[in-house]
């Protein structure tokens, strides 16, 4: 580890003499970075669904969807909207201030480093670098081990595409990480647990440095069978898309675990089962449509969850596992323990707990006595629960009759709240975030109010009280000598 | 009556009846938020005497400084909030692309939940209350805890919102590193502090353990650059104001020093005397429009800043100082040595160094060198520069031609960056310190379409990739089955 200590203090110098040379800072350099990274992406296509397939077993379909699409799409917005985002904005100021100027720039941080995690290893290491290029930082990036292949590949390709004196990666794990931590960024964008989290805050508090963290949770899904009893099919489908379409669960905004009322939990059920079946056919380890677990480790976790004898019990579909092949089998679960461990932390992994309530209306309580989650799904046309659901509980987005595509709309801030994260980023958020807002205020030497200035007497305290009231008219007579203290 | 200790329990009953509060919903509406405001005006209406008495107790603060840095400022922040808070409570519509179509978006400002306010004692009522209007504007239950450096102000607020403000929301709790303590170890669902560096970093520390967001609001030396292609009457009665008529140089944006040319500084020198005397006569020690110094320990970090040997000899005005009523006069340095401790600590008092360049253009090498300050000053005529500055120049905020005044604009975010801070406040940006801002994406059941799901195939892929470039050509041509 003592060659990596040299090579991230090396990197740094580079980056930081890179960003005082004011080059990344010309919308220019950025607008060059973000063509090359969406040439990066279709020069390697073939190659980033490869990867991507050697670490998750991910369809190139879904990889496209979730990870190279979205990057060229979010990257192109970039593009289209750079002249936009870095207009300074004016400000008004008050006739009191007259003749001043005021405006706010959008600056860059300066050297940034994003830490992405390993279950979309290109779209979160790559859009969160073309916030960070937007802004006009230098950025260093550390992919996850966890997905070795696309971060080896990150490491390989991305120098080739984008400037290297800006913009640099580094391989490694938690030992990487520790090292990168121990010195100082003006901003660090984390993807990953809760738990990862709290020692990225900790340590950016040693230098100040403001984060950007984005968390889990328990993502929960309402139905609320009354409303949406007509659209069953839809809701089914887009909640089977949502748990098991996308890297089989393992994903932030995944659908944690469904809430519904007792009376339609199994007509729910048995309207899961083919759908799942028609996904992922009577062999879903053969499909190819289902992403692998990422790790032995994240296995053992899942089978650990699923062990508990209580949780076992509950199992109304599926559940089978595979250690050697790193495959656990789309799996329902009706109305496991609260107290276990499964609805305690967050799953991320293709298990669906459906949990019963008396009444739809529970579900507001049950999910106000949990973590705040990143994400809540209501399937509801009762315009009542909507409201009830947005006023009353907390999260970092609500999507209603829907699951996931919160995420594709770059016109949504996309970030947690409370346990879920810190701060938010796409489309313009992304830019915001690596941003720092500078305001200007401009003022003029040619007119100068007495009043302004000590010693102080009776008719200074007048004026400047009157002006801060804009009580222009007073101040008129005040100043003409008509009106007193 | 003695005051009864706070014990780490009283901390988190403290919590968990406001989150209590909150979780009823009681802080929530509209209503309650207009009606904590229109107290909190009543308190800057009713007791603004005593509100000026407690400065002068704790700061010696002129009745002017007071009436306007914090009761009219304060009063202007509350009406603005009352003004706008309907504007600022609407969800903002947001527009949805293709991919996710058919929906419609919005953006909604929720309440964080229990949020702690820490501010600091050269602004008691200011940065108390100001932080607090943001905080009940967005519609979460406070807890203000003020600094015990100003212990008259402290009291005053603790009795002034207990008497007003709904209690079971919005609550002060007096105190010093103890009660800071016990209440950084309870959860919150933001911290707002106000103070120094060295303290933001334990207060960010300890928000980590519970994953909350923080503003911090900071200091740092923030510098002062003079072009002689300036009006210098002018400038120099705005430096002056705004280091000494502002708490005597006791401010997170005073001017901290001063860079400017070889050829200009004694001008500039002699110009600040000359109004210097205007401002505060011949004996500024006596004067009464000066603040003094809070206290001792203060007094003495100036001091000793003042009395390293390589800076005391070039005090080139004032440098007279009275520990018995903690006064020292405005006091003007040339060329202290750059490795002195006075150039390397915010001063935070009413001594002024001024740095001397051979050209101009270094000062943004010096300003560089530096971890960003608060505030960067320039005072210049020269069109050019200025945007140079306000461009390249990292800092809080800029201001060209003034000190100090944009604190007053609502219209602009206040805030550090770097050693200086994170977030903002101020206005609209009070309101947003204190928010979530939750997506909320309306999607119908109308136009699902297969390629969303597995099992997947080429045609799926290719679909996709159109939509993903929202090529519609494309996107038809494939469902169509023409390529």
């Amino acid at each position: 580890m003592e060659g990596m200590e040299e090579i991230v203090e090396q990197s740094l110098r580079e980056m930081r003499e890179t960003f005082a040379s004011g080059r990344t800072r010309s919308v220019k350099w950025r607008k060059t970075q973000l063509a090359a990274i969406i040439e990066m992406v279709k020069d390697n296509e073939d190659k980033m669904c490869d990867v991507l397939f050697q670490d998750l077993g991910k369809h190139s379909t879904e990889a496209f969807r979730d990870e190279l699409g979205f990057v060229m799409r979010s990257a192109t917005t970039a593009l289209n909207f750079l002249d936009k985002w870095v207009v300074p904005r004016k400000s008004n100021l008050p006739l009191l201030f007259y003749p001043a100027k005021g405006q706010v720039i959008s600056e860059p941080y300066g050297t940034v480093l994003v830490l992405s995690s390993w279950n979309f290893p290109i779209s979160l290491s790559l859009d969160p670098l073309i916030g960070a290029i937007s802004a006009g930082n230098t950025v260093l990036l550390k992919a996850s081990e966890l997905s070795p292949n696309a971060s080896a590949f990150l490491a390989k390709t991305i120098p080739s595409y984008l400037d290297n004196k800006a913009i640099k990666v580094i391989e490694g794990g938690p030992d990487v990480a520790t090292i990168l931590l121990k010195h100082q960024w003006d901003k660090i964008f984390f993807t990953g647990s809760p738990r990862i989290g709290k020692i990225i805050m900790a340590a950016a508090a040693e230098h100040l440095t403001p984060v950007t963290l984005e968390l889990g949770g328990k993502c929960p899904t309402i139905i609320d069978h009354h409303s949406v009893s007509k659209d069953m099919k839809s809701v089914v489908k887009r909640i089977s898309g949502g748990k098991w379409g996308s890297c089989s669960g393992q994903a932030c905004i995944s659908v944690d675990y469904v809430l519904i009322e007792q009376s339609f939990a199994s007509s729910l059920i048995d309207m899961l089962k083919p759908t799942v079946k028609s996904f992922f056919g009577e062999n879903p380890k053969e499909s190819g449509c289902l992403s692998r677990i990422v790790s032995k480790k994240h296995f053992q976790r899942l089978s650990r969850l699923l062990n508990d004898p209580r949780v076992q019990a509950s199992i109304v579909y599926g559940g089978s596992m595979d250690e050697e092949k790193l495959y656990v089998e789309p799996t329902i679960l009706l109305d496991p323990p609260l107290d276990s461990e499964i609805m305690n932390e967050e799953i991320f992994g293709p298990i669906l707990p459906i949990i019963t309530l008396r009444d739809i209306q529970e579900s507001i309580g049950f999910i106000k006595s949990k973590p705040k989650p990143l994400a809540i799904y209501a399937f509801t046309k009762d315009e009542n629960l909507k409201t009830r659901i947005l006023s009353e509980t907390s999260s970092g987005s609500v999507t209603f009759n829907d699951v996931m595509i919160q995420y594709m709309c770059d016109a949504l801030p996309f970030g947690g709240v409370g346990e879920s994260g810190i701060g938010r980023y796409h489309g313009k958020y992304s830019f915001e975030c690596f941003s720092h807002e500078k305001a200007i205020m401009e003022g003029s030497l040619a007119m100068d109010l007495e009043a302004r200035y000590p010693p102080w007497n009776n008719f200074k305290l007048t004026f400047i009280r009157l002006a801060f009231r804009e009580a222009y008219f007073k101040l008129v007579l005040l100043m003409l000598g008509l009106i007193k203290k | 009556m003695a005051k009864k200790v706070f014990e780490a329990a009283d901390a988190s009953n403290l919590v968990t009846e406001l989150r209590r509060s909150f979780d009823a919903g009681v802080t929530c509406g509209y209503e309650w938020r207009v009606t904590q405001l229109k107290k909190l005006l009543v308190i800057c209406d009713n007791h603004e005497p005593e509100i000026v008495s407690a400065l002068h107790d704790d700061l010696g603060k002129p009745e002017l400084e007071s009436s306007v840095y914090e009761v009219a400022l304060l009063r202007n922040s509350i009406k603005l909030a009352l003004k706008q808070l309907k504007n600022w409570m609407a969800p903002d519509k947001a527009k949805t692309s293709l991919t996710t179509f058919p929906a419609s978006a919005e953006i909604v400002s929720e309440p964080l939940g229990v949020v702690l306010v820490i501010s600091a004692w050269n602004y008691p009522f200011l940065l108390s209350i100001d932080p607090v209007i943001g905080a009940i504007s967005a519609g979460n239950a406070v807890v203000l805890k003020p600094s015990e450096l100003a212990p008259a102000s402290s009291s005053l607020l603790a009795k002034l919102l207990e008497q007003y403000l709904d209690t079971s929301a919005v609550r002060v709790v007096e105190g010093a590193v103890t009660e800071t303590t016990l209440l950084l170890e309870q959860k919150w669902d933001k911290i707002f502090y106000t103070g120094s560096s060295r303290i933001g970093r334990i207060i960010m520390m300890a928000a980590a353990k519970h994953l909350t967001p923080v503003v911090l609001e900071l200091g740092g030396k923030s510098p002062v650059v003079i072009d002689p292609d300036t009006n210098l009457k002018a400038t120099v009665k705005r430096i002056i104001s705004g280091k000494w008529g502002c708490n005597n140089g006791q401010a997170c944006i005073s001017p901290d020093y001063i860079l400017t040319t070889k050829e200009y500084a004694p001008k500039v020198i002699d110009a600040l005397k000359h109004e210097l005397e205007g401002f505060y006569g011949k004996n500024p020690m006596e004067s009464k429009d000066m603040s003094r110094i809070v206290n001792s320990n203060h007094f003495d970090r100036l001091s000793k800043l003042l009395e390293e040997k390589e800076v005391s000899e070039r005090i080139v005005y004032g440098g007279q100082k009275n520990r018995e009523s903690l006064k020292i006069a405005p006091t003007i340095l040339l060329d202290v040595p750059l490795d002195s401790q006075i150039m390397n600590e915010e001063i935070f008092g009413p001594l002024l160094p001024i740095l001397t360049l051979n050209n101009l253009e270094e000062c943004f090498d010096v300003i560089r060198s530096r971890p960003k300050p608060l505030a960067a000053y320039l005072f210049t005529q020269n069109q050019k520069l200025k945007e140079r500055f306000a461009m390249t120049v990292s800092a809080g905020g800029i201001v060209v031609n003034d000190i100090a005044v944009h604190l007053a604009l609502p219209t602009l975010p206040f805030g550090g960056v770097g050693e200086s801070g994170m977030g903002s406040y101020h206005g609209k940006f009070s309101f947003d310190a204190f928010s979530h801002k939750k997506a909320v994406l309306y999607k119908s059941f109308f136009g699902d379409s297969a390629i969303r799901y597995p099992p997947y195939s080429r045609g799926k892929l290719r679909l996709l990739k159109a939509l993903v470039n929202s090529n519609i050509v494309e996107f038809f041509k494939v469902l169509l089955g023409l390529s």
